[in-house]
């Protein structure tokens, strides 16, 4: 699917540019694009380099298992492919607990540790397993306590009571994750019938 | 309320940070061989995940400066007028799964220009804060793995950010109005 939708992106992009007499923008667009892309992924290097640092101790110290153990009720019920006491349990709720306090930096990082704890499990390791979509579903979605890019915007801009949206914010994003989490169930058990 | 708020984000990491050292002391970890040991790992997971944010950008910078995203909007323009989606947003909304730092300069730009307290400027806050980048999200953790196959994961994103969207609007006209 992500192949159909790359492919249609661009192809449709050249032949707008083209109908449109502006084809001298796609080669700049297609650069700076790369460009971003570089910018963004070493922006990504330093949070990642530090997190997966600091979430090494966490783990060592057995941090993420104590972790996973006080939560494991919402775990069991949201990953039930995943072993009881398997490392990527905390890195999950690491992940979840960081997105939920607005620490996009952080967040990152302890969902790429939890894939790859998750892909350990996985036994076919070029599809995604359940759990793996389970994870994306609850991150793209990611209910959100604290938007504090929003609220940092807001300041800057001179509201009047830049926090007012933190109530809206959780109400809808909570919303849309209930809705992924209903939807990614609905698909999980499409698939696992069209399986066998 | 504001205060506490920003307390909170103020010292969620330097609490979180000296919490995991102190920590990871008193259970006898090394703490400096172990974060240098986990560290290593970061590297390697950004250079694979390089390639496939590049590919990903590239199609988004296309698409938006080849003139199809506005395009796309301007014949969605009378669906969305009949159902009192107010037509500023809609790039905010379309923009918003594909690309963060393109729909967070949207948000800012429509907060700049109708002002933070404004209806379109709360609406603008609260779909901005309340969902990640879908195509983001998939690109680094499927690109760190290795998976190609990202089954129906593309499809539940997708969706819920539509649904994230008329949340947004639905919650902001019942709490603002």
């Amino acid at each position: 699917m992500l192949n159909v939708i790359w492919l249609v992106l661009i192809v449709i992009s050249i032949v707008v540019a083209a109908v449109n007499g502006r084809i001298d923008v796609i080669s700049q667009a297609t650069f700076e694009g790369a460009k971003t892309g570089v910018t963004v992924c070493f922006g990504l290097l330093s949070v990642l380099i530090f997190w997966m640092g600091m979430m090494r101790i966490a783990e060592k110290a057995g941090l993420l298992e104590l972790l996973a153990r006080l939560l494991s009720p919402l775990v069991r019920f949201l990953f039930p492919d995943v072993p009881k006491g398997h490392p990527a349990l905390g890195y999950i709720l690491s992940n979840m607990s960081a997105n939920l306090l607005g620490l996009g930096n952080a967040a990152t990082p302890m969902g790429i540790k939890a894939m790859e704890e998750l892909q350990k499990l996985n036994t076919n390791k070029e599809i995604a397993s359940p759990a793996m979509c389970t994870l994306l579903a609850i991150n793209t979605a990611s209910i959100t306590l604290i938007p504090t890019t929003m609220i940092a915007i807001r300041i800057q801009y001179g509201s009047q009571n830049p926090v007012e949206i933190v109530g809206t914010t959780l109400l809808a994003s909570f919303i849309a994750t209930i809705f992924a989490l209903g939807l990614d169930r609905w698909y999980r058990f499409r698939y696992r019938r069209k399986l066998r | 309320m504001y205060q506490l708020v920003s307390l909170i984000s103020l010292w969620a990491i330097p609490v979180l940070i000296a919490f995991i050292l102190v920590y990871g002391y008193f259970r006898k970890v090394p703490v400096y061989e172990t974060f240098v040991d986990g560290a290593k790992g970061g590297f390697v997971t950004t250079i694979k995940i390089l390639p496939h944010l590049v590919a990903m950008m590239v199609a988004i910078s296309l698409f938006r400066q080849s003139g199809a995203l506005d395009m796309l909007l301007s014949t969605m323009a009378p669906v969305l007028s009949f159902l009192h989606v107010p037509p500023e947003i809609v790039p905010l909304g379309l923009l918003r799964p594909l690309s963060g730092t393109g729909s967070l300069a949207i948000a800012t730009d429509i907060i700049a220009q109708y002002g933070p307290d404004s209806m379109l400027g709360r609406l603008a806050s609260t779909m901005q804060g309340s969902t990640d980048t879908t195509l983001y999200v998939l690109t680094v953790y499927f690109g760190a793995v290795g998976i190609r196959n990202g089954m129906y994961a593309l499809k539940v994103g997708l969706w819920s950010d539509l649904m994230g969207v008329i949340a947004s609007i639905i919650v902001c006209y019942l709490i603002f109005l």
